[in-house]
């Protein structure tokens, strides 16, 4: 297949056309926001731009992000929220310069601290990597490498991008290590992986992404692999380091209660794409794409009468074939309201005139409206 | 992690025991004769019984084990045709159709098949982990599948055929011939170079598989994605965190193709004239020399015990998670 005809596909189309218009109110909305902030004169450290990330298969190509937006300022952190599948893991990969070039198309922008990443050369995204920008992955036991020792891979992580000794290396580990909250630091150091326990595993795995300053710190559903004390411990720890370096973090999950936590803008994807964005206070109170809605009614209620869980019937969407005009509508319960408008013509990211600070991708003409008489009533 | 040593050497002494005693009872148990094959076309009576005399075939078979295992802790001495010949420990019996003590022959044997079978190793693993690594970097290319392809075709051809193939073809390498290492290296390593390279070239074939598997595993796991996201190159992700995994499978197969090969790398022992353990083996086969037949035997047992027991350990320098005990 050719490049033009993929722009020609019909779920593609009205996308791709409206798409650039949309994306004007949200930028407007966003530096009218920071004008009314405190941080305002600073331009946004990371800002992505119309990102779409392709792998190109043999069954045709597979289409993990589409026109995806944002901005994140240093000292923020913004929550990307979706299941498996929505592009919120493949979209921070490109942030971080981690998709191979040979199977990947990335088209669009991304800028950190000013620098743009996509065509970066290779020695370039070297020094990025792990630099500007570093990430935490998840299931730290499988992350870590198991055969070199905890301080070995802080000591590589810091040499990479240092010109020091190892000696000056590893007392920077021991440093991290202790900041982390790893206690006898010095001798655990030559300790391997398997000998951690799986928190300290984590906040390894967190020294050595902080071991270089970064100033965009990118967690990959870094509470998953954790039992929930442990969970608690890790995100206070990332707050904390966020607070000291003053970093941007983005912190990917599908965990709305983590979300909660620890988010400043939540920014909901489905299918690829963006579907809502703002301060998570709105997104989390107020929310107003059905997907969004279909989240926060699937968290099981702790307290109170044990009830059923409240799926989202069906299943993510291929991303080689995408639903025609909403990529939602075929799990979406109002999509039969709007008189077909959602099979036909994929809506667009805007934001309602009462509130400019938040985008959502409805065709529902007063989303809020619903979400309030039919959604909150039947939440736990 | 001594006590487990201990533990491993115990049996690993008690299968080499066991599988001696049933080769003797193979050997000398079956409905052959032995004493008369050594004596060969103008026996007489007398000779015949020395012959089995100095064999202990007179003896029954259970204080001929135990000979045999005095033999080989403490020597012993035959008497053959009023001749005394003393064999020293490690006694592993006397040779007639030789005329030499089976541990002389054994001891000139074994270092040919060693230096055939060490360099014929170092020339695989080295051309077939890189070309595996390549393989695996580059995989779903046409060089991907070249290389596969190459690999499938030698592999497909009996090695006999390509020992043979390079002993009749390659004439452009240097006459094949074993020369101790000791007196002088240089020969040692030219006269072997034709062995090393048939040796090698067949088994780099199968390594180049195995390492382009065992990598292209690797390469999938967390902790390189890990690695890529430091900031270190390409290179030091591939080589220190991708390789440095994917190499413990490939020293399973290596220490069992390790000990396959030492126990007699008959072909290209044979093709290239080289005095070494298969061939020796191989003769007393034809011949019937049984002292000679039970040292291969035994040497055969030790071997991959100790090649097993050698893997195991290994195990735990190559993988930090592995504990013996």
């Amino acid at each position: 297949m050719t490049e033009p005809q993929l722009l020609e596909t019909p779920d593609r189309e009205p996308g791709g056309t409206s798409e650039p218009g949309v994306r004007k109110p949200q930028t407007v909305a966003r530096t009218r926001r920071r004008g009314g902030d405190d941080r305002s004169a600073e331009t946004p450290y990371l800002q992505v731009r119309d990102l779409t990330v392709t792998f190109p298969t043999a069954d045709g190509p597979v289409r993990a992000v589409q026109g995806l937006s944002y901005t994140l300022s240093l000292g923020r952190t913004l929550a990307v929220v979706g299941e498996s599948g929505s592009g919120k893991s493949v979209s921070s990969m490109a942030i971080m310069g981690l998709h191979d070039p040979s199977s990947t198309r990335i088209t669009g922008s991304i800028s950190v601290g000013g620098q743009e990443i996509v065509g970066m050369s290779p020695a370039q995204l070297r020094r990025h990597r792990g630099g500007t920008a570093a990430m935490i992955f998840q299931d730290p036991p499988s992350s870590l490498h198991p055969y070199f020792t905890v301080g070995d891979q802080i000591v590589e992580a810091y040499r990479a991008h240092h010109k020091v000794s190892k000696r000056v290396a590893r007392d920077r580990a021991v440093d991290l290590l202790g900041r982390v909250g790893i206690p006898n630091p010095r001798r655990r150091l030559d300790d391997h992986p398997h000998q951690f326990s799986g928190g300290m595993r984590q906040r390894a795995m967190i020294a050595m992404a902080l071991v270089n300053d970064p100033k965009l710190l990118i967690a990959d559903e870094p509470t998953t692999a954790l039992d929930v004390t442990v969970q608690a411990q890790i995100l206070d720890l990332i707050m904390d380091l966020q607070q000291d370096f003053g970093s941007a973090v983005l912190f990917i999950t599908h965990d709305l209660g983590v979300v909660a936590e620890i988010a400043d803008d939540v920014l909901v994807m489905y299918g690829g794409r963006a579907v809502e964005h703002g301060r998570v206070e709105a997104i989390l109170g107020r929310p107003q794409h059905p997907y969004t809605w279909g989240l926060l009614e699937s968290i099981p209620a702790v307290s109170g009468e044990p009830t059923r869980l409240h799926p989202i019937p069906g299943l993510p969407p291929s991303l080689l074939a995408l639903p025609t005009g909403c990529s939602f509508h075929p799990r979406c319960e109002f999509a039969g309201r709007l008189d077909g408008a959602c099979t036909r013509e994929l809506p667009d990211l805007i934001s309602r005139a009462a509130d400019t600070t938040r985008t959502s991708r409805c065709h529902l003409p007063d989303p809020e409206q619903v979400f309030q008489t039919e959604i909150l009533p039947r939440l736990p | 992690m001594l006590i487990y040593l201990l533990r491993r050497i115990a049996s690993a002494v008690s299968v080499i025991v066991v599988t001696l005693v049933a080769s003797f009872g193979l050997f000398f148990v079956a409905p052959t004769d032995p004493a008369g094959v050594i004596c060969g076309q103008r026996c007489t009576p007398e000779r015949y019984a020395d012959i089995s005399a100095s064999l202990n075939l007179d003896e029954p078979v259970v204080q001929q084990v135990g000979e045999y295992l005095k033999g080989l802790v403490a020597g012993r001495t035959y008497h053959s045709g009023g001749l005394t010949i003393d064999c020293d420990a490690p006694c592993l019996g006397y040779s007639y159709t030789l005329g030499q003590p089976v541990t002389k022959l054994i001891g000139q044997a074994l270092p040919v098949t060693v230096s055939i079978v060490l360099g014929g190793a170092v020339v695989y693993l080295a051309v077939g982990i890189l070309a595996g690594v390549v393989a695996a970097r580059r995989r779903g290319t046409y060089l991907d599948r070249i290389m596969v392809g190459t690999s499938l075709g030698i592999n497909a051809v009996p090695y006999f055929v390509l020992a043979l193939l390079v002993a009749l073809y390659a004439t452009f390498l240097p006459h094949a011939g074993y020369h101790p290492l000791l007196e002088n290296p240089l020969t040692w390593a030219v006269g072997l170079l034709a062995a090393w390279l048939t040796l090698g070239v067949a088994n780099a074939a199968a390594y180049t598989r195995y390492a382009r598997a065992s990598m292209i595993e690797t390469l999938g796991e967390d902790y390189i994605r890990t690695a890529r996201a430091k900031g270190i190159s390409e290179r030091r992700v591939v080589y220190r965190h991708g390789l440095r995994a994917a190499v413990t499978p490939i020293a399973t197969i290596f220490g069992l193709d390790l000990a396959f090969q030492l126990t007699g790398a008959i072909f290209t022992e044979a093709m290239f004239g080289l005095p070494g353990l298969g061939v020796l083996t191989l003769r007393a086969f034809n011949q019937y020399d049984l002292p000679v037949l039970m040292a291969g035997v035994l040497i055969g047992s030790v071997v991959l015990v100790a090649m097993n027991l050698l893997v195991d350990i290994l195990y735990t320098i190559l993988d930090p998670r592995v504990r013996l005990g």
